[in-house]
């Protein structure tokens, strides 16, 4: 039987149609240019399923693979094929941009075209790197979807938006050119291969294993972002339009995670471990330090930015405690913190949208004229501070649960965040929706449109239903992170 | 002793190009009122004689066009591509002509090809901008095509001197064409330093040549070489001595540390026509001399200037990434962006590890192309954003382009993203394929600088995507061409994106042409 190239389609749909979308680049045909991105969006959505449908779960090898010869001279070939690790990524992020799509609606006036255009081809990029299987091909996308990032917050941002853009620019820059010599560095020593395969069971001494592991850190760790090279962050967030936003946080931070599951952990398995103190030291302070940070924000986005470091601390925590609840744990907090916080900037973009303003001293009593968005939102904010029930919960819990078995006071310290996440959000929450109502401008607004209401409806089904029952998720994981675990602990000495 | 008659074949191009250069002379001389009509259509047709010639002279192009759409499905012919290449540019040896003096090979068609395409390219793009500052002359013209046939000179020279006279037929018209606009001051500065200091670099590199003659009595290059092999045979400290000004010669040419003075100021004073044309065609001569006279001629000192490339490179990188960043004017900005290129080519070239080295070579020839194609577009779009009275020269004049007209701002996005080296564009595979060379050659400390650098010159590029996308426009003129203008710089783009996609194309070609040249 030949089936359908899904991951190809799930990487070129999204681009060719962003485009083709930008051939209505005049203003004048903004409703095109909507009504292509949501087609296109949805079409790039739909045809990511099979992935989930057809998945065999049983399996950690590689699957729905691709492989044709791409340069030749460097024994490059355009290598596809996802596993249980990367699989709910591309379904995740396939749908976070049908959700920017429709939140940028009447948002977005000027430029539509690009901008539509600019998520469209960042989600197709996005869907390559989780889906590469050669370093030369994964390294070409993880670059190029930095331009779109670039673009979408430098023309549509906030009024500091110049600076930010080029600060996330360079930083993430700087760090994946030294993974750039990596490669280099790793498709010398396999005799002329960039297969990521190949890589896996390339032996390699401590040394070379160190080096490579920093090189590949100072990539991944900026983007994951973890402290101390987390401060570009924040700053995009701030300036970048809403679905700048939702994809950065939603998708672009996974990158880092991912990479550090695809890359540094199994082509250096020792020395991940030798550093895994280190890491787990970094990831600490992240969910500490950062989470005291969050709570004296007094700029929403910013505040949840902030959170965003402090749960993907968790993560990456998840990971170098190297036991299947932290793991597991890590991933399921990867694709809930997905849910959770771009549901948190969709909210703020609804306030922003009729506020034009992110700071929380200009809010009071909003549930006294937006009701429905109030339940909305205090819903996202108990996510977000991991109340059982949403999904915030089951991979908070499970990494707690690994970091214990680990060691009970790493178990101990990363529990704070329960108390800290909730401090801040529900702070946050406290003071821009409750009490009487602020001023006249928060007396003016409106509540959620029908539009509004369907995205945040959908990411509530999402986010309750991963909360009540993730086995559909963690279950097509299991293989790939037992058999990735099994491959750790062996090492390569 | 006997007369015998030389192969004219091999010599086919450069006779033709010469041949109509002539005929133009003659003609437009005649003819006043129209001279410059006719200087325009001639110099397109020499150069399109001269690309053909050299593809059909050199080999059975018959079975070229035969392979490519005859027998081969597409997707076959995508991937054997450098194979094909190899079946078509033929035999593996050089063909000598008039003893040694002269010679064609594999990496002379292409660049050949190459120049002649660039150089008829540039001339598109230019014409409108010399239209309106009343500079189309025919004399502009005919400088063009005796300064191209110069490069094809100096492509096919065989010997020392073939190489000098090549260089000269290039220097000596592009002073003049710096110096086209002679009302300007600017450009008779420009062209005054150009002259003072090209003649100086010429004077370095015929002493240099005179060292390596006095010690092995001999002009042609592989006589040279193979008198090298044994080292009893050759007063080497002689040879050295003359090895150090020949370096310096063609790092003048090439525009690097220390001898770039000319680049800034010959680039900014130019009519941006003529900057396009010195910071394309003329740095693919100056690739072609490096080759012949270092891989070919003088390869036995490898281990002397592989070294002086390499500091030469390293300080070419390091001075032209970091003074491009204050720079407000763009073509100095290209300029210094343009010497951080040439090191990077020369780091390519310098990582040879072995006679004929295909990685570092194919890597140096890859960037050079590479290099000529992206700096063509970025040249054609200033060409474009300028008007009678404005030059669009300033880095301000290009302020929010994208409110102006998107198309152009996207694609002028994609040549400054491709010579920042950021993939899906070409400029990151050349940069790879460079640093890939660097590493194996065990050069990785100078692959890290490399890298660190080419992060300082992502940021100037990114300030030029920056004044485009993020900035307000100041004037919002509607940007005006002709049809066949806007086609070929688009065309000219696209490729530098389609090549990004499919580097392989362009790739397996330089593989190929190395391996069978040097």
């Amino acid at each position: 039987m030949t089936s359908l190239p899904y991951l190809s389609l799930s990487i070129w749909i999204p681009i060719l149609g962003g485009l083709f979308t930008l051939c209505a680049h005049s203003d004048r045909n903004a409703p095109i240019a909507r009504f292509m991105g949501l087609f296109f969006s949805l079409a790039g959505f739909l045809i990511t399923l099979p992935l989930y449908s057809q998945f065999d779960a049983s399996s950690s090898t590689m699957q729905f693979v691709e492989r044709t010869s791409w340069i030749r001279y460097f024994n490059a070939h355009y290598s596809l094929g996802v596993d249980g690790i990367s699989m709910p990524f591309v379904i995740l992020n396939s749908f976070v941009t049908v959700i920017v799509v429709l939140a940028c609606w009447e948002v977005i006036q000027e430029k539509v075209a690009q901008y539509i255009a600019a998520f469209l081809i960042m989600s197709g990029l996005m869907n390559g790197i989780f889906a590469a299987q050669d370093g030369l091909l994964f390294y070409v996308f993880f670059e190029a979807s930095l331009i779109p990032l670039y673009l979408a917050i430098g023309i549509w941002g906030g009024p500091n938006r110049v600076y930010a853009a080029i600060k996330f620019f360079l930083y993430t820059l700087a760090g994946s050119l030294l993974m750039l010599l990596a490669f280099i560095y790793l498709f010398q020593q396999s005799q002329g291969s960039f297969d990521l395969a190949d890589w896996h069971v390339l032996k390699l001494d401590m040394r070379a294993q160190t080096w490579i592991f920093w090189a590949f850190l100072a990539s991944f760790a900026v983007k994951v972002p973890m402290w101390p090279v987390h401060t570009w962050l924040p700053d995009a967030h701030v300036e970048a339009p809403t679905g700048g936003s939702v994809v950065l946080a939603a998708i672009a931070l996974k990158l880092g995670a991912y990479g550090l599951l695809r890359f540094s952990l199994p082509i250096v398995p020792n020395a991940s471990q030798a550093m895994a103190p280190i890491m787990i030291a970094l990831s600490l302070i992240a969910v500490i330090y950062i989470g005291f940070v969050a709570i004296v924000q007094t700029d929403m986005k910013k505040l949840v930015a902030y959170s965003s470091i402090s749960h993907m601390g968790f993560v990456t925590l998840g990971f170098f405690i190297f036991n299947p609840w932290g793991m597991e744990g890590a991933l399921v907090q990867m694709v809930s913190h997905g849910f959770v916080s771009a549901a948190m900037f969709l909210c703020i973009g609804v306030l922003y949208d009729r506020m034009h303003s992110r700071q929380i001293a200009d809010y009071g009593g909003v549930v006294n004229v937006m009701p429905k968005f109030a339940a909305f939102f205090m819903l996202f904010s108990m996510a977000n501070a991991g109340l059982p029930a949403t999904s915030g919960f089951i991979g908070e819990f499970w990494v707690i649960l690994g970091a214990i078995k680990f060691n009970f006071w790493v178990g101990f310290a990363a529990a704070t965040t329960l108390i800290l996440g909730a401090a801040y959000t529900l702070w946050m929450y406290k003071r821009v929706i409750f009490g009487a109502v602020a001023n006249a401008r928060v007396a003016a607004l409106t509540d959620i449109n029908s539009r509004e209401g369907v995205f945040l409806a959908v990411l509530a089904v999402c986010v309750l239903a991963m909360g009540l029952y993730p086995f559909p998720i963690t279950e097509v994981m299991h293989a790939s992170v037992a058999d990735l675990l099994k491959h750790v602990a062996t090492g390569k000495l | 002793m006997e007369f015998q008659i030389p192969n004219f074949s091999p010599a086919a191009p450069e006779l033709a190009v010469a041949a109509i250069g002539l005929l133009m002379l003659l003609l437009v001389s005649f003819a006043r009122r129209c001279a410059s009509q006719i200087a325009w259509y001639l110099t397109h047709l020499a150069l399109f004689v001269g690309a053909v010639l050299t593809i059909l002279v050199s080999r059975d192009f018959a079975a070229l066009v035969g392979k490519l759409f005859v027998q081969l499905p597409f997707g076959e012919f995508l991937r054997n591509f450098g194979q094909i290449a190899l079946a078509y540019l033929g035999s593996s040896e050089m063909n000598f002509t008039f003893g040694q003096m002269y010679l064609a090979d594999p990496l002379g068609d292409l660049l050949k090809v190459m120049v002649c395409a660039a150089v008829s390219v540039g001339l598109l793009y230019g014409r409108r901008y010399l239209q309106d500052r009343k500079l189309e002359s025919s004399e502009y013209y005919l400088l063009i095509l005796f300064a191209t046939l110069g490069i094809m000179v100096l492509i096919s020279a065989g010997s020392l001197l073939t190489i000098y006279i090549g260089l000269e037929l290039l220097s000596l018209s592009s002073y003049a064409l710096v110096a086209i606009n002679r009302d300007s001051v600017r450009a008779t500065e420009a062209a005054m330093k150009y002259f003072v200091l090209g003649a100086l670099a010429s004077g370095l590199l015929l002493y240099g040549m005179s060292m390596v003659y006095g010690a092995t009595q001999s002009l042609g290059l592989v006589d040279i070489a193979r008198s090298l092999v044994d080292p009893q045979a050759a007063n080497r400290t002689v040879l050295l001595f003359g090895l150090v000004f020949v370096v310096a010669g063609v790092s003048f040419k090439l525009g690097v540390v220390p001898f770039h003075m000319w680049i800034p100021d010959v680039y900014e004073g130019s009519p941006t026509a003529v900057t396009l044309f010195i910071a394309s065609a003329s740095k693919l001569a100056a690739f072609a001399m490096v080759c012949r006279l270092l891989a070919l001629g003088m390869w036995d000192l490898v281990d002397h200037w592989k070294l002086m490339l390499l500091i030469v490179a390293i300080a070419s990188i390091i001075l032209g990434n970091l003074t491009a960043i204050v720079q407000t004017n763009l073509k100095r900005m290209l300029a210094y962006s343009g010497i951080s290129h040439m090191g990077f080519l020369l780091l390519g070239f310098a990582s040879t590890t072995q006679h004929g080295s295909t990685n570092a070579y194919a890597s140096a020839l890859f960037y050079a192309l590479t290099y000529v194609l992206s700096t063509l577009a970025a040249f054609g779009i200033i060409l474009l954003m300028s008007r009678a009275g404005l030059e669009a020269e300033n880095i301000d004049d290009f302020k929010g382009l994208n409110k102006r007209s998107s198309w152009w701002a996207g694609l002028m996005a994609v040549v400054m993203l491709s010579m920042a080296g950021l993939p899906i564009f070409v400029g990151f595979f050349a940069k790879f394929f460079v640093l890939q060379a660097v590493w194996s050659a065990g050069y990785s400390a100078l692959a890290v600088l490399a890298v660190l650098m080419s992060l300082v010159g992502a940021f100037y590029y990114l300030r030029i995507v920056k004044v485009m996308f993020f900035d307000e426009p100041a004037d919002m003129a509607p940007i005006e061409a002709c049809r066949g203008v806007r086609v070929l710089l688009s065309a000219n783009v696209l490729a530098v994106a389609v090549l990004g996609i499919f580097p392989s194309l362009l790739m397996q070609v330089c593989v190929v042409v190395v391996q069978s040249s040097l």
